[in-house]
């Protein structure tokens, strides 16, 4: 059994030390907020916040948040500046990245609240758009930070 | 319809005991409205496409697949704004698969080819209009008066002078027994209150809240969870396999055979992933001398042959041979991975007594064929929910994944849910296929082309797909964009050359144009500084015969600025490309590093005219979204192909573009035709040439061949 606490919620799961997070939150959390894109790291479709920081939950294994602070796209609140600016922007197409893209750029606004535009692409590279809302992305995070509507 | 009432409920309801085929069907004499099966208690369901509940609340159904196009919203749109409903009220729920909701002109229930504002903007209206008739009739009747003194506006009826109104939720009780009109009246566009305007999308909120369901998280209670090993080799199967060590695994329940893979089932994911890694399967078949060179070395000799005649008017050759200036160039395009964010996966379950998918699916037709098949069960006995899709692109038309999860469905008498690796997704696919083509042009002395002759090798989608759709030996969709040329050429030829490689071929985001406008528009341009005419002016005047083309040219040119000085190193490429009656044109700017090979595109403006249009909004995204799917494909994809097999796997050796590499895109809307055109394929085509002649424009060097890799300009840039 290992302890985690999701959301703000503790939960004990019976999951090998090994597991990796994405599907713990996905098959015994029922949280399918993070989604699976690539199991390696290099689409971003599966991010979460391990106490704050973007980390990639389909490497990631669950004995490494013991005792840390997950949140999911699900934890976000409907009203956090990241999610009110992703409906004004009209982001998602698919939609399918998207909560990769919100719970990477909320750790970016942690990092830097008012990030530039290098500090967005490097922070946001990390995550692949197949319907190529890159731009949307943008200006929904420069709107969450404050930093007028366009960039 | 009670708001508690669940998705399920809603649709059995809606659907139960329905004896008439199709809501809107097309006649000889255009749209015909019938009405749809008695009503649930208190509902009123003036068609299959709408249902209007007492508390007010309006559900569309929307029988195409919401992929990221935003049908969920600009179907809906045109229901609601016929029946002057009360937008906030109006909902969507994804139709079943079902002989009601084929689509009218292609009669089948499928999602493709940029077609489903085209083929459902004038029958979702009247089926819109014909309920709004219906619900004015059942107020007049209710006050007596004629149905002319009564308007619907907003979700209410009111009767014009005295006052006195319903809203539709009341007339829901009042309705019965009111026929739909044989005829319902359609707005003006000057009428319209939704249509045109930018409406927030409706399936924004639950992709951003988490809460929208992709296939990928379909659950079921007692559920099992499938991986599948896929043969290394294209056209493989497996021959021999042990099951033993993946049974040991903890959580895996059962090993399957099937006919192209071995499946483990198990109550997770990764249980079921380890048990695929321990099968130690022997494969037989495939071919390890397939390779990109052999593909390559097959398709240059196929160039030799004539082909099939596509097109032929006037007599290119001879206009070729006696031409002063002439250029005869080749150009290759690779194979291409449709990369779906969400890899391919299926859910299915199938008792004695009934079948049940749910699919992320662009092809409700073929899943449901294919689960009447599997099951034995009759059709009344099968449904399939759509979910939502992580990306389609055509790849989704295809019924191979949902096959594996109907087999092991019945194989195991349990719900399976089958999810592939991203690695399974990559080397699985049907790719965009490989093409080489060849053209001869001729000018004459005024800068005007007199003949152009053009060759497509190209394996065949439609041969597989849909063969009643060859004509002659002629796939059309090889030959889309080009045997349709927009420009004026008078003696213009058009052969095809069908090549079969074992590589499966389908159909990718805008299909045959993703390569022809490439030639074409690379064409053009080396035409115009063959020609000494700057290239917007050399399509211009070639245009002459085609004010909308000519419109949407001069829009893209004038808003980029075209012709502006730019630094040295940066350049700016046009491209036009007419395709799902939609008229393109884009101008990209591009900075080329010439240290290390980098193609940076800093901005693109596109023109656009697809006729009258539903949702600005969703139009100008589907173009920026169509402007990095085909950028992407232009400057870094191409799928490896080695000893037999698919090299690349995952993003590490098949990247897409990224964030970084996105270029800042404009999109401008023209009023042109009247028609309705496509809008989620149209922008891919033209923006690969755009690019390519930028880079042209930026360091002097052609390119035919794509991707446009660091490697490839490079190399060019040793040349010049
Ligand atoms: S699924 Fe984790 S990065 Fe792709
Ligand atoms: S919205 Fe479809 S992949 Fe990003």
């Amino acid at each position: 059994m290992i302890s985690l606490t999701v959301n703000g919620k503790k939960y004990q799961v019976d999951a090998a030390p090994d597991s990796k997070l994405l599907w713990v939150l996905r098959e015994q959390l029922g949280l399918t907020g993070a989604k699976f894109g690539c199991g390696i790291g290099m689409c971003g479709a599966c991010t979460v916040l391990v106490d704050g920081k973007a980390r990639r939950s389909c490497i990631t294994p669950v004995s490494a948040v013991k005792g840390k602070k997950v949140v999911t796209i699900e934890g976000l609140p409907e009203n956090h500046p990241l999610k009110v600016a992703w409906i004004a922007e009209q982001v998602p197409q698919c939609g399918y990245c998207q909560p990769g893209q919100m719970m990477q750029a909320a750790g970016l606004l942690n990092e830097h609240p008012k990030p530039t535009e290098s500090e967005i692409d490097s922070a946001m590279s990390g995550c692949l758009c197949r319907c190529g809302t890159y731009q949307r992305v943008k200006s929904a995070i420069n709107r969450a930070a404050g930093k007028g509507k366009k960039p | 319809m009670s708001p508690k009432m669940s998705r399920r409920e809603f649709l059995q309801h809606a659907l139960a005991g329905t004896g008439i085929a199709v809501a809107v069907t097309m006649t000889p004499l255009g749209y015909r409205v019938f009405s749809a099966a008695d009503a649930a208690a208190g509902e009123f369901v003036p068609s299959v496409w709408l249902t209007i509940a007492p508390n007010e609340t309006v559900t569309v159904m929307v029988a195409k697949s919401e992929m990221g196009q935003g049908v969920s919203t600009s179907l809906p749109m045109l229901v609601a704004d016929e029946l002057e409903a009360n937008w906030g009220s109006v909902r969507f729920v994804f139709a079943p698969a079902d002989d009601k909701f084929r689509d009218p002109v292609w009669g089948t229930q499928a999602t493709g080819g940029s077609t489903s504002i085209r083929h459902l903007y004038e029958p979702l209206r009247l089926a819109g209009a014909a309920a709004r008739e219906m619900l004015i009739a059942a107020a007049a009747r209710e006050w007596k008066v004629p149905a002319e003194e009564c308007l619907a506006a907003n979700g209410v009826v009111r009767h014009k002078r005295k006052l006195k109104s319903f809203s539709f939720g009341q007339l829901t009780s009042m309705v019965a027994g009111i026929a739909p009109p044989a005829k319902p009246k359609l707005k003006t566009p000057q009428e319209f209150r939704l249509i045109g305007k930018e409406i927030p999308r409706l399936d924004v909120p639950e992709k951003v809240s988490g809460a929208a369901i992709f296939g990928m998280d379909v659950k079921v209670p007692g559920m099992l969870v499938a991986a599948v090993a896929h043969p290394p080799l294209i056209g493989a199967h497996p021959a021999s396999y042990s099951s033993a060590a993946a049974l040991k695994i903890k959580g895996v329940r059962q090993i399957i055979k099937l006919p192209k893979g071995v499946a483990v089932c198990a109550d997770s994911l990764p249980a079921a992933r380890g048990g695929v890694d321990v099968l130690k399967i022997k494969w037989e078949g495939g071919d390890p001398k397939l390779d990109n060179a052999s593909l390559d070395a097959r398709f240059a000799k196929a160039l030799n042959e004539s082909g099939i005649k596509a097109k032929e008017t006037g007599d290119p050759a001879t206009a070729f041979n006696a031409a002063a200036k002439k250029l005869e160039a080749t150009f290759s395009l690779p194979y291409l991975a449709h990369a779906t964010m969400e890899p391919m996966n299926c859910t299915a379950h199938i008792t004695a007594e009934r079948c049940e998918v749910w699919a992320p699916t662009q092809n409700q037709t073929g899943v449901k064929a294919m689960a009447e098949k599997i099951s034995g069960l009759p059709a009344d006995k099968v449904l399939v929910n759509t979910t939502y899709l992580g990306g389609g692109f055509g790849r989704r038309f295809e019924t191979d994944v949902v096959e594996e999860a109907l087999l092991l469905a019945k194989a195991t008498g349990k719900p399976v849910k089958v999810i592939w690796a991203r690695e399974d997704d990559f080397r699985n696919d049907f790719y965009r296929p490989m093409n080489l083509s060849r053209v001869a042009a001729s000018l004459d002395s005024q800068g005007k082309i007199t003949g152009w002759q053009h060759k497509v090798v190209c394996p065949s989608i439609f041969a597989r797909v849909f063969p009643d759709t060859m004509k002659n030996g002629v796939d059309q969709a090889a030959v889309e964009g080009v045997a349709n040329l927009d420009y004026d050429v008078p003696n213009l030829s058009v052969n095809y050359v069908r090549i079969d490689t074992p590589v499966p071929v389908g159909f990718w985001r805008s299909v045959g144009s993703s390569h022809n406008a490439f030639v074409v528009e690379t064409m053009m341009d080396e035409l115009a500084y063959l020609a000494g005419v700057d290239p917007v002016e050399f399509r211009l005047s070639h245009l002459g015969g085609n004010p909308n083309a000519y419109a949407v040219v001069k829009t893209a040119s004038m808003r980029a600025g075209w012709g502006k000085p730019l630094p040295s190193g940066k350049g700016r490429g046009f491209a036009f490309h007419r395709s799902f009656d939609t008229n393109v044109a884009m101008v990209a700017e591009v900075a080329v590093d010439r240290k290390s090979g980098r193609v940076k595109v800093s901005r693109v403006v596109c023109a656009v005219d697809c006729g009258p249009v539903v949702n600005p909004e969703i139009v100008r995204s589907q173009i920026e979204g169509a402007v990095c799917f085909g950028l992407s494909a232009a400057l870094k994809e191409r799928v490896e192909i080695a000893a037999g097999g698919v090299v690349s796997g995952n993003f590490s050796n098949y990247d897409l573009l990224r964030m970084n590499e996105a270029p800042r895109i404009e999109v401008h809307l023209v009023k042109g035709q009247d028609k309705p055109g496509g809008i989620g394929e149209p922008g891919v085509p033209p923006i690969a040439p755009a690019v390519a002649n930028a880079v042209f424009a930026a360091i002097g060097a052609r390119f035919r061949e794509l991707p446009l890799s660091p490697k490839a300009i490079l190399k060019a840039l040793k040349k010049t």
